[in-house]
């Protein structure tokens, strides 16, 4: 099985600003909005999303030309739901502080439409090595929009990043008053709704047509 | 895709396949790491023991410094000290759900409704001298605004003197109430005092600057929080709750269990 490098490139970069899974398709907005009020847990959400979704399009590859077409949506949300399983028992015996801070969003995953967009989407009609970077690189694609409003969120409602002091807040003696909004879900949705705008300004050709 | 993936004995086949591989791999994924998660979690719950306590230092081992610590149960309808069967498993938030092992709470200031009616309490000792009792570690919880909280509070051997606070569940506003988290006003209940000299409940919440050892300055923002703690630490040390158990606790005695040897 050949791997051709001009789709392998494109399977990878697109996702990432082109056809981004948050940006354009507005796909796992909801998991967005709960981890990303630190950078953190925001790491580790993309982290977790991003091996779920290159393992799971790899799988589901696999088998796809085994799976009957009537069970295949429930086929596919076996294999994602054990992944995200596996993922989540890892997670609360290596990282449990972290573990214990993302509470249930880790198993959301099973739940989020971007896995379970690709595995139909691209994992039902391609191989298994193309399937996980298509994968991979969705779950980048998703990775730098969360990272975005994490570090926003973070550095402008707690004054910091990755738990290290960048402003001194009021409470502690220093100059900032952080931006309670910001420690809140609903912010996540402004600052996604800015960089989606950001992204269109940059490529136009992603605005939809309006009749 | 070809024809035959369509037959029932097909579709059954891949089912019942797939549901195996899945179901083999989950469940020993959880049997393997079992022990790790549960080793995690008490560690974790030991961190915020000490930390309530303030023995936790930058560079502090956990498992060394909880050495210094005994657990203990305690009736809280008696005060006295109790064994109970399985002290490793002992769940005093699943006790409360249980009719049996719990009590209706009749003037509930926590807004917890229930109560386990054995309690665990965590004493540290002095090592150099006499064994005697250091420090009292006590749990307790209770509704903020949104959220239950729960958390440990350390007292000193004259049961007055509070040593510290930690909460490590709650679910209050981040940046207001979530504040109750912040290590710096923490920091400011060490020294508080409970109760007056002539033995009232004393210790209040207070808006703005703090005069005295019986206040504490309140989080701004937080008024129902800081309600909820105060009401908090007004239930479990009353009579309700702790109290009896420190009333009657010597702390220069060494500690004897009923039944033990």
């Amino acid at each position: 099985m050949a791997i051709d490098k001009q789709e392998l490139k494109s399977v990878l970069a697109k996702p990432l600003f082109d056809n981004n899974p948050i940006a354009l398709q507005v796909l796992g907005v909801c998991s967005a909005l709960a981890v990303t009020s630190k950078l953190e847990t925001a790491l580790v959400m993309c982290l977790a999303l991003t091996v779920v979704i290159a393992f799971s399009n790899m799988l589901i590859s696999l088998i796809r030309n085994q799976i009957p077409s009537s069970i295949r949506i429930i086929a596919q949300m076996v294999v994602i739901a054990s992944l995200v399983i596996l993922v989540d028992q890892l997670l609360k015996a290596y990282a449990f502080e972290t573990a214990k801070q993302m509470s249930v969003f880790v198993g959301l995953i099973i739940t989020n439409c971007i896995v379970m967009g690709r595995a139909e989407a691209y994992a039902m009609k391609n191989g298994p090595v193309m399937s996980f970077f298509d994968g991979l690189g969705n779950g980048l694609g998703y990775s730098v929009i969360l990272i975005a409003v994490a570090v926003i969120r973070e550095l402008f409602g707690s004054g910091t990043i990755l738990g290290y002091t960048i402003f001194e807040l009021v409470n502690n003696g220093g100059w900032y008053k952080p931006n309670g909004l910001l420690l809140l879900p609903p912010s996540a949705f402004f600052i996604i709704g800015l960089l989606i705008w950001a992204i269109r300004a940059w490529k136009p050709e992603q605005v939809e047509e309006t009749n | 895709m070809p024809a035959r993936n369509e037959s029932f004995g097909k579709t059954i086949f891949v089912a019942v396949a797939l549901c195996l591989v899945c179901s083999i791999v989950v469940s020993s994924a959880a049997v393997f790491l079992k022990d790790k998660q549960i080793s995690n979690a008490s560690l974790d719950k030991k961190r915020n023991i000490l930390v309530a306590a303030n023995l936790l230092k930058e560079d502090t081992d956990i498992e060394a410094a909880f050495a210094n610590i005994e657990q203990k149960f305690v009736e809280l309808s008696t005060g006295q000290f109790v064994t109970v069967e399985n002290p490793e498993t002992f769940n005093q938030r699943q006790a409360a759900k249980v009719k049996a092992t719990s009590v209706t709470i009749e003037d509930d200031p926590a807004r917890i409704a229930r109560r386990s009616k054995i309690a665990s309490v965590y004493l540290v000792r002095d090592q150099n001298k006499s064994n005697q009792i250091e420090t009292i570690i006590l749990p307790f919880h209770g509704k903020g605004l949104f959220s239950t909280m729960y958390g440990f509070i350390a007292l000193k051997s004259d049961k007055q003197t509070i040593v510290g606070l930690k909460f490590y569940e709650q679910g209050e506003t981040p940046g207001l109430g979530g504040e109750v988290e912040n290590p710096n006003w923490l920091s400011i209940w060490n020294g508080k005092k409970l109760m007056s000299d002539d033995g009232k409940p004393a210790l209040k919440i207070v808006k703005g600057v703090s005069k005295n050892e019986f206040e504490v300055d309140g989080l701004s923002g937080a008024t129902m929080t800081t309600r909820g703690i105060q009401n908090m630490i007004d239930y479990w040390l009353s009579d309700q709750a702790f109290g009896l158990f420190l009333s009657t606790l010597d702390v220069n005695q060494p500690v004897t269990n009923k039944g033990d040897a």
